[in-house]
């Protein structure tokens, strides 16, 4: 990459070695807003059924571009910048809502149909007579940024740039297969939380797809074998690299592995039992024996179904050492009272304060604050080789380094 | 007076989790129970899902054993300050009253932040001679947790 700052050069070409900086750097931050937030990708914004009925509406973000997605009167959705033309102050100031057919910005009350057009000036002709707009100002040649929407078994996603693929070629068929394998049916959402976490997206986007240290860091899975690396699975790349789906299968010889021990590693030397062992009263709910299916779209939206508990979450970054994590539980429309009451109980492994995901909190913390004096030292991301191609293991980084094959790409690296 | 001693529970409760004698946890709950950590978000839309959700004081016990012995955090404290609770009704020996309730996370490096503050939605009830709760909702003011939460509110 041309430019005078020695710290923002790749070491080379192999995807097995990252550098710091790409976690710290602030123009490089920008760019990444720019050229991926902002280019040719698709994002996540929301669930079909959040904006149910014509006029229901969502404030999010897509990189750090607050958007608005909404239903509009036919049925179809829209998603625009939220934005006023004017001053640019936020149109919507809610996290959700309904409108009737237009939106008013607080600031002067310039008002915008549901595409997100600017559709009325207050005191466009002045007052009496005096003031008011210039004649030759054109409303339709103003308005805020509108985005493309491409919908997909019950989720939402926008992208700024009409030089993206459609969504479903985007993703590729085998992600394709795997989100419809979870989200066969209507959904129902059964909570939402944010996290805020220390740290740049790129080390949670990495941790998510990052198949090795699920059952070392994760000690809760390895101390009731929820998962292990010697379980059967294994980590899909999309040819790309940017997408990714991993997989946990329930294999009956588990239970006489000894790997871990031989390794001496932590999670195998503590070993205790559940005093209410119900949640872990899973069901195969998607009859295919899969347990645990994580799976990525790049670049910062999760599927994960742990078991029978199901979330999306959408990766939103805050500046160069700081993002927001966005939680949406979910069940199906017609759970049982049985099934609603599993997903509850499960819902204790995922989130800020699962028991498999707690340490996904912290861990991108102590990365950030440990490469703090290291900006031009590298990561080493070499499990399973120096590819990106899709593995039937777990004990492998390739998907990680997908990750790194696409940003490469979009930066223009 | 029953106020006195719906004080004196929540006190006791605070001084468990903030001296880090989290085993006495599960203790101030009768079994079966209901545990759950919300936002207020979540609760004004009845949306059930909870950050922690124990139906069981077995299901307490395993969150002080994960935390004890499988999850990783950096150490870290809580100071509990609780307000007064509003008492809605206490007949037939169940209470159910409405205490305010702000926690300061004190982290190993010294930094002090205001982590939650909030309110818990509880129903107690006479069990052994005892107030204990038969259900204590902790209804979180706001839905952002800052990097996780490990230690029960």
């Amino acid at each position: 990459m041309a430019g005078s700052d020695p710290r923002r050069e790749w070491p080379g070409a192999s995807l097995a070695r990252v550098p710091y900086w790409v976690y710290q750097d602030e123009p490089n931050y920008h760019a990444e807003l720019r050229r991926i937030f902002e280019g040719p990708t698709w994002s996540y914004v929301c669930l079909e059924s959040d904006v149910e009925k014509p006029g229901d509406y969502r404030t999010t973000f897509v990189g750090e571009m607050p958007v608005i997605v909404v239903r509009g009167a036919a049925g179809e959705i829209h998603a625009f910048e939220n934005r006023c033309a004017h001053r640019g102050a936020l149109i919507a100031l809610d996290d959700s809502g309904t409108t009737g057919s237009h939106f008013q910005c607080v600031y002067h009350a310039w008002t915008y149909d549901l595409q997100g057009s600017l559709v009325g000036i207050a005191f466009e002709k002045g007052s009496n007579g005096r003031g008011g707009m210039p004649d030759s100002f054109c409303k339709a040649d103003h308005g805020p940024r509108k985005l493309r929407i491409a919908t997909l078994h019950g989720l939402v996603f926008a992208g700024l740039s009409a030089e993206a693929p459609p969504l479903e070629e985007y993703l590729g068929a085998d992600v394709l297969g795997r989100i419809r394998r979870v989200l066969h049916k209507p959904v129902r959402v059964m909570g939402r939380f944010v996290q805020a976490l220390p740290n740049n997206w790129k080390l949670y986007v990495e941790n998510v797809k990052d198949t090795y240290h699920a059952s070392l860091l994760h000690t809760f899975f390895g101390t009731f074998r929820i998962t292990r690396l010697t379980q059967g699975g294994g980590v899909l790349v999309s040819p790309d690299g940017g997408h990714h789906a991993s997989t946990t299968i329930a294999r009956a010889d588990d239970a006489q592995s000894t790997a871990y021990r031989e390794q001496g590693i932590r999670s195998e030397k503590e070993r205790y039992r559940l005093a209410d062992p119900s949640l872990l009263d899973a069901v195969d709910e998607f009859g295919d024996s899969i347990q645990l299916q994580i799976l990525t779209v790049f670049p910062g939206f999760v599927l994960q179904q742990i078991h029978n508990c199901l979330a999306v979450r959408q990766v939103l970054p805050k500046g160069p050492n700081a993002m927001e994590l966005h939680w949406t539980y979910l069940g199906f429309a017609d759970d049982t009272p049985e099934m609603r009451r599993r997903r509850l109980k499960q819902s204790n492994l995922v989130g800020p304060a699962g028991y498999v995901s707690m340490e996904d909190g912290c861990v991108g913390g102590f990365v950030q604050r440990g490469v703090a004096a290291a900006s031009e030292q590298l990561s080493v991301v070499n499990m399973g080789g120096e590819g990106a191609e899709s593995q039937d293991t777990r004990a492998t980084e390739a998907s990680v380094r997908g990750f790194w094959k696409a940003y490469r790409r979009y930066m223009g690296e | 007076m029953l106020a006195e001693r719906v004080s004196q529970l929540n006190a006791e409760y605070a001084r468990a989790i903030d001296d880090d004698r989290l085993e006495r946890w599960p203790e101030f709950f009768t079994d079966p129970c209901l545990y759950k950590i919300t936002s207020a978000d979540n609760y004004r839309r009845g949306l059930e899902a909870g950050l922690i959700y124990a139906d069981s004081r077995g299901m307490l016990q395993d969150r002080v054993a994960a935390l004890r012995e499988a999850n990783i955090y950096e150490r870290q404290a809580y100071r509990h300050l609780v307000g007064l609770p509003a008492i809605r009704s206490g007949t037939n020996g169940v209470v159910h009253a409405e205490t305010p309730f702000l926690v300061v996370r004190v982290m190993r490096g010294g930094a002090m932040d205001l982590f939650a503050t909030g309110r818990y939605v509880d129903t107690m009830v006479e069990d052994g001679g005892v107030l204990r709760f038969r259900e204590r909702l902790v209804v979180c003011d706001s839905s952002r947790v800052d990097t996780l939460l490990a230690i029960p509110l």
